[in-house]
């Protein structure tokens, strides 16, 4: 049956708590999800009383405050901050989003909870470990597919061809939506997942394309592409506003169209 | 990194597991249309029952033995239970692991289903014609 409960070595204890520097203004409480891969111990929720009046408004401020004054073995992942890279999605408040364009002061509560994205392997404390993730956007062949020699310039495409692109390049393979997707929890393994899905979308209306077929055949699928839903965690979580459950929806009923 | 069980298999080899089963299109036309189907049937069988349960044990005799009325709940009970088969089955591939459990249950949810269908259709049969059955 499918796991409601973690394993017992994932079972997350009670951890240290670091008290707010004296002088403190406005003071905020963040219990983060830590987990040192070296040593042989549960994974623990450390508390953290910020200072947030030093912080800038982002969650990642807060998480780089910490890292910078409190407690430098806090491990997270970022590069752009301003939500293009797609590295430091975690899950914040319940929520999983991207640390850098969610202000803190957006969560209600005193106490501002954030762990790993769910559902994957834990890599340290906030980086979970997306391989399969990424190996599952490999597999649906994401580039252009012809057959057609190669144009002497580039291969065309109108305006309105174009426009069908729109809703779909914008993601950043954050993975908010694949480990907020219950089917993808309970059948990761096989259930290929939104953000895949989305690209494969993408592919498959793609006017410069010429795999529409073959792209159908490797997504005809019971867990593929069928394990979707429509339970749209997916489209409620992506940071970048997409939806991944209507792509979803709109490669079923190219599915239909090519047997009716 | 990614979980012991997958050993030194590439994280492309895992994703693409045994690769697409081509099936699976039919499931989902099976299953909206018979969803479809069964919006009208279970209004009109709702609004049988509620008119049966008002007449005695004759009346429900005398109404079943109309062919339209006969017809209709055979169909109710058919789609009824295709569409029970396929959901079930999306429920069982969800949340059951391991092959041999998993395949028993399809099969058990099959055999389950048809059963309940023949049975259903045979009762009705039984009522409506009832110098053939
Ligand atoms: S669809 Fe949205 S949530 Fe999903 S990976 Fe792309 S950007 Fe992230
Ligand atoms: S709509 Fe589909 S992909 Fe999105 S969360 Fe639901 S099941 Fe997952
Ligand atoms: S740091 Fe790049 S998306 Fe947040």
């Amino acid at each position: 049956m499918v796991q409601l409960a973690l394993p017992k070595n994932s079972r997350v204890g009670k951890g240290r708590h670091y008290p707010a520097p004296a002088g403190a203004k406005r003071v905020k409480t963040f219990r983060i999800y830590r987990y040192d891969p070296e040593g042989s111990e549960n994974p623990r929720w450390d508390t953290y009383d910020v200072d947030v009046g030093a912080c800038g408004p982002m969650l990642l401020d807060v998480l780089i405050h910490i890292k910078n004054t409190v407690d430098p073995t806090l491990t997270f992942r970022r590069s752009c901050r301003e939500g293009v890279c797609g590295s430091c999605a975690m899950n914040i408040g319940g929520r999983n989003t991207l640390a850098c364009t969610h202000g803190w002061e957006d969560t209600p509560g005193r106490e501002i909870q954030v762990s790993p994205l769910p559902s994957q392997p834990v890599v340290k404390d906030l980086v979970p470990d997306l391989t399969l993730f990424y190996a599952q956007y490999a597999s649906i062949e994401p580039w252009l597919h012809t057959e057609t020699p190669q144009p002497q310039t580039e291969w065309k495409q109108s305006i309105e061809d174009r426009a069908k692109l729109d809703g779909l390049y914008e993601c950043i393979l954050c993975a908010c939506c694949s480990t907020s997707c219950p089917s993808y929890w309970w059948n990761g393994e096989k259930y290929l997942g939104p953000a895949t899905l989305l690209h494969a979308y993408r592919w498959l209306i793609d006017s410069r394309d010429e795999a529409a077929g073959e792209r159908l055949d490797a997504l005809e699928d019971p867990f593929k592409l069928y394990r979707c839903h429509t339970i749209m965690n997916c489209a409620q979580v992506c940071p970048k506003g997409l939806n991944p459950a209507k792509a979803i929806a709109e490669i079923k009923k190219l599915m239909v169209e090519r047997v009716v | 990194m990614t979980g012991a069980p997958a050993g030194f298999r590439t994280p492309l080899s895992r994703a693409r597991g045994l690769g697409a089963a081509k099936h699976g299109v039919g499931h989902f036309i099976a299953d909206r249309v018979s969803g479809l189907a069964l919006i009208p049937l279970s209004i009109w069988a709702a609004y049988a029952g509620l008119k049966l349960a008002a007449g005695g044990y004759v009346l429900a005799v005398e109404w079943l033995a109309r062919p339209l009325n006969a017809v209709l709940l055979s169909l109710f009970v058919v789609a009824g239970f295709t569409h029970l088969r396929l959901a079930m089955q999306v429920v069982i591939e969800d949340y059951v692991e391991g092959f041999v459990s998993k395949s028993s249950l399809l099969i058990l949810n099959y055999l389950v289903c048809v059963l309940g269908a023949a049975l259903g259709v045979f009762a009705i049969l039984k009522v409506a014609l009832p110098g053939v059955l």
